[in-house]
């Protein structure tokens, strides 16, 4: 994995740009509801590359993501709908939650590492939504919450998704400073490996405390706006499978590669609602797509991509 | 609609979409009626999604896809179970492929999901099956009307009376803990007890729950005259076959949510159903001619006898057509396609007898007291042994204070104090 | 709690171990966390459920289920699970994978309704216990629970393939030098493992009954009992199946509204302070 330093060459700088100016103006040339599954692209891709601050540049891969998004999720809906609340405190409410979360979640889990750390963070997720699910004076239970929260400035879907746009570039160029500084190096050194960085006097659970707690606050940004996005919740967005499919996400677009988690996003996405449109059975496609890539792709989308580029610039 | 038709459709809809031109929607008669159905057809309740599909395929063969003279085009969509999947299907629908109405949805919160949805685009939003109470009481929106369907407090409510009249005087009641069970239980308790019986005790547990022992054994111990149970899908068929193991049947009579003993839970199960009590509109063993009619052709055409599933949106969007006839086939003016299906009154559905909305968008009923029996072929079904005339939602309160009391939860069970 | 809540937390813990014992077993030998394992829980009793009803035999059914989960725990392990051997991580998320599909596949096979396996005359009906009716056949479950307890205490402490299996949880690289073929180890004890799993299905089949989403309830109890109990421990499975099973019947006597968290709670505890469960040893 030769991390994102990659695109530090001016090449890889006009490629953002162009990205981000496709970006741009699509909306003049989607439609609606192509505009609409734009937008959740951009907020499942920021919660995907939460995930890949832990998983490629500490190499602790959380099946609890899903619950730290949900929860900044709930904490807007209630805000707004049954505490009145403004829809723009309540985001910060809703970040500060999971950002909490996210920092219990740390605390319990950074003893673990390997297939321990993956179980832990799926149980503490459980709890979460199990918490969600029968806790219904608060939260609605098994039917959740709903109302018309987002903000009038943004209520158009056009400007909601521009707004989304920029959110999700700024988030991304925020995780970009965050694992490219002297801390996110120490946080692959840990990845490499925890003893040798133990040896060399850095307090490693420390590290994956901070690195942690980071991820969950920006799982907890894509949730806040997941809220204004959906203006509904319930127990399924806390779900083990909304961790599950999240972390395909990150897996699908290259782990470590950061902004393979918005082409990850775009893939589970599109095959849920393209293929699910023309069979049934899109289930076992997600399966079967999700076992090959295992097999023969594990390092993703773009990984794969940059891994022949190599090749075939070590050829030349 | 066949596969390849519907795989048709969705192209011309991604071609279109995929040059960025919006598809030109002239409000021509020679355009299709469009109609988005979704329906749970993977997930934990797959088998009633699937029904779902086919009753409302059912009723459209029936008419040979045709209403007004105008074609209808029939887009189905999976929810998934998941109530963000059914909000993603319906915006697709709606914003895609340009529907004139919303049908279907089968778990409350999908419903709840999408109506909350539909409420700001104004999308006509038909819930043969959506049970929740507040999308026809304190909760209205317009455009979300109960075709055929059934609101969750409504059929317990003569039921509960039904149980006074056995002279039951104790009983207790367990539930799946979400909105239906709360209110399917508020419906019983507060007639019950209003009519001077006990509730001596509620049970409610998680959706899902494996092992109903735990539950079981504190009910043994109750001293009841009778339990109330408030089952859907899987966990119907678990508690109905622990009860029976545990020796609890022909001790302690069970009185059952229609849901409980639904075709879509009793046709997998043997002798341990027969004799339950439930309360409903439709009863597939009743011996009237047209439900013989539908529940005869049903059985012959998908091998088994129709669920609660089939028949209601079979039910609902006979419910609709008869409404876009009415409106000469033009389903482009929301407004008046909601107005007209408000004031159709159904006179030819399986019920073989007239039903008509109130208010409030929630169909006026008369309510069987059913009793789960054997047919001569070792099948079970439901059969009528009383019928409690035009049940309203409101029963027999007056639906504007009706609607300033809490509405069900756990905690407020409308039971009387003594 | 009286003595008939003991008999069903007993009870649905027994069921508990048949099924997280032969995932422990997986786990502890060759590393996977099969996430498959709920998936093939719930094909085992759907494979159960159709023998029994078509040939009227139970027995059958549990013989029936075990053996067609065993082909496909041997497809999974040769088929796929082959090319990722080694990384963890990789299996993991690949036996998700396979569970998607596998799930998907029994939803087309036998449709979404529930199902209950038929049980034989014999284990209808019930005893007394001090006064409580208690059904007969969850009697047997808790038997059958025993005895799979003894009969893999049995095989893991007594025989030769026992012997090898402890060894290479300890250390696989070790019985590989000593001359053994570990592979042909490895593959024993998946079949075993899934067997077991298909063994479960069939007994919960019948007193749980079968539908879509049973696999993934009995998987999240299954890892539970694991991080309980310590990756690869016989004991560490018994002990954690009691506790998961009782607390499940406690927490929804006394606490129904923290029924989940009576189960998660404890179990991330422990994880926290003993990330290698009660009965685990560090790698």
């Amino acid at each position: 994995m030769s991390g994102v330093s990659r695109s530090k060459s001016p090449m890889g700088a006009l490629v953002v740009l162009a990205i981000l100016a496709v970006g741009v103006i699509a909306p003049f040339f989607l439609s609606r509801y192509q505009i609409g599954l734009a937008t959740q692209i951009l907020i499942f891709g920021m919660l995907a590359m939460s995930i890949d601050i832990l998983v490629g540049f500490t190499g602790r891969t959380s099946l609890g993501h899903g619950a730290i998004f949900g929860a900044s999720t709930y904490v807007v809906l209630y805000c707004v709908t049954q505490s009145g609340l403004s829809p723009y405190l309540a985001v910060l409410l809703g970040i500060a939650t999971a950002t909490v979360l996210a920092a219990i979640f740390a605390l319990l889990a950074v003893r673990t590492n390997g297939v321990y750390f993956l179980l832990l963070t799926l149980a503490l997720g459980m709890i979460v939504w199990g918490i969600c699910l029968r806790w219904t004076q608060v939260t609605g239970g098994e039917n959740g919450l709903r109302g018309d929260i987002r903000p009038k400035a943004l209520s158009d879907y056009k400007d909601f998704y521009w707004f989304i746009l920029a959110l999700a570039a700024l988030v991304t160029f925020g995780i970009r400073r965050f694992v490219q500084s002297p801390f996110g190096l120490t946080l692959r050194g840990i990845r490499d490996s925890d003893s040798r960085m133990r040896s060399l006097g850095y307090n490693v659970p420390l590290h994956l405390f901070i690195g942690f707690t980071m991820s969950g606050f920006f799982a907890g940004v894509a949730g806040a706006f997941y809220a204004f996005f959906n203006n509904f919740v319930s127990p399924s967005t806390v779900a083990l499978t909304q961790s599950v499919e999240s972390l395909l996400m990150a897996i699908i677009g290259g782990v470590g590669t950061l902004y393979g988690s918005f082409i990850g996003a775009s893939a589970l996405i599109a095959l849920q609602n393209l293929v699910s449109s023309h069979t049934e059975r899109w289930q076992s496609v997600l399966g079967i797509t999700f076992t090959l890539i295992m097999i023969f792709a594990p390092e993703g989308i773009v990984g794969k991509f940059r891994a022949l580029r190599e090749k075939y610039a070590n050829k030349h | 609609m066949d596969r390849r038709q519907f795989l048709q459709s969705t192209a011309a809809g991604l071609a279109a979409a995929g040059t960025g031109l919006q598809p030109m929607r002239a409000m021509a008669q020679g355009e299709p009626i469009r109609i988005g159905l979704m329906a749970p057809l993977t997930g934990v309740i797959a088998s009633g999604g699937k029904e779902m599909v086919e009753g409302t395929q059912f009723w459209f063969e029936k008419i040979n896809y045709q209403i007004a003279g105008r074609k209808v085009e029939l887009i189905i969509e999976d929810d998934a179970s998941n109530p963000d999947t059914a909000l993603q299907k319906a915006r697709r629908l709606v914003e895609q492929n340009n529907v004139h109405f919303l049908t279907g949805n089968l778990l409350a919160n999908t419903g709840l999901a999408v109506a909350n949805y539909v409420k700001g685009t104004g999308t006509p939003y038909f819930i043969p099956i959506i049970a929740a109470d507040e999308l026809t009481q304190r909760g209205r929106i317009p455009n979300v009307i109960r075709t055929a369907g059934y609101s969750g407090s409504a059929f317990p409510r003569p039921l509960a009376d039904w149980a006074l009249k056995q002279g039951y005087k104790r009983i207790a009641t367990i539930s799946q803990d979400y909105t239906f069970g709360h209110e399917q239980c508020g419906g019983f308790s507060q007639v019950f007890t209003e009519g001077g019986g006990t509730i001596v005790q509620q049970f409610w547990h998680p959706l899902n729950t494996a092992d109903f022992s735990p539950y079981l054994g504190q009910i043994a111990d109750l001293k009841i005259d009778a339990l109330f149970v408030m089952e859907t899908g899987a966990d119907a068929t678990r508690f109905t076959q622990q009860f029976n193991s545990f020796g609890l049947k022909g001790k302690i009579p069970l009185l059952g949510a229609m849901n409980m003993t639904d075709q879509s839970v009793i046709r997998t199960m043997g002798p341990e159903v027969e004799g339950i009590i439930s309360a409903a509109h439709f009863a597939e063993g009743a011996d009237i001619s047209a439900t013989k009619e539908f529940v005869e052709a049903y059985t012959k055409k998908y091998e088994k006898i129709p669920s609660l599933y089939g028949f209601s949106m079979y039910s609902g969007m006979m419910w609709v057509s008869r409404a876009i006839e009415k409106l000469g086939g033009k389903v482009e003016d929301k407004a008046a396609l909601i107005e007209a299906v408000l004031k159709t009154e159904l006179t030819d559905s399986p019920l073989g007898k007239p039903v008509k909305l109130d208010a409030y968008g929630n169909p006026i009923y008369d309510v069987y007291i059913r009793k789960v029996t054997k047919r001569a072929d070792g099948k079970f079904w439901n059969v009528p042994v009383e019928t409690y005339p035009a049940v309203s939602q409101f029963w027999k309160y007056d639906p504007e204070a009706f609607m300033k009391e809490p509405a069900f939860s756990r905690n407020y069970q409308g039971v009387k104090k003594s | 709690m009286s003595l008939f809540q003991l008999l069903n937390g007993l009870t649905f813990a027994a069921l508990l171990f048949v099924v997280a014992s032969g995932f422990t077993l997986i786990f502890g030998l060759l590393r996977i966390v099969n996430l498959a394992h709920g998936a093939l829980y719930l094909f085992g009793g759907y494979i159960g459920f159709t023998i029994a009803t078509k040939i009227g035999s139970f027995t059958l059914g549990i013989v029936g289920a075990m053996a067609a989960v065993a082909v496909m725990g041997f497809a999974l392990n040769e088929g796929l699970l082959r090319f990722v051997r080694g990384f963890e991580l990789r299996q993991v998320l690949l036996s998700l994978g396979v569970a998607f599909v596998l799930n998907d596949m029994s939803l087309v096979i036998w449709g979404g309704d529930s199902f209950t396996v038929p049980i034989p005359e014999e284990l209808t009906g019930g005893f007394r216990v001090f006064g409580t009716f208690y059904p007969k056949y969850r009697l047997f479950v808790l038997l059958m629970g025993v005895l799979i307890f003894i009969g893999l205490w049995v095989l893991i402490n007594k025989t030769r393939l026992g012997a090898l299996i402890r060894a290479g949880v300890d250390d696989a690289e070790m019985v590989e030098a000593a001359g053994i073929n570990i592979q042909r180890v490895f593959l024993m004890t998946f079949l075993l493992g899934s067997a077991l799993a298909g063994m479960g299905g069939v007994m919960g089949g019948a007193f749980l009954s079968l539908y879509p989403s049973a696999d993934s309830e009995i998987l999240v109890f299954s890892l539970a009992i694991v991080i309980i109990g310590g990756r690869g421990s016989l004991i560490g499975v018994g002990v954690g199946s009691l506790m998961v099973g009782l607390l499940n019947t406690l927490g929804q006597v006394m606490f129904p509204e923290l029924a989940y968290f009576v189960i998660f709670g404890p179990m991330a505890a422990i994880l926290a302070f003993r990330p290698m469960g009660l009965f685990g040893k560090a790698v």
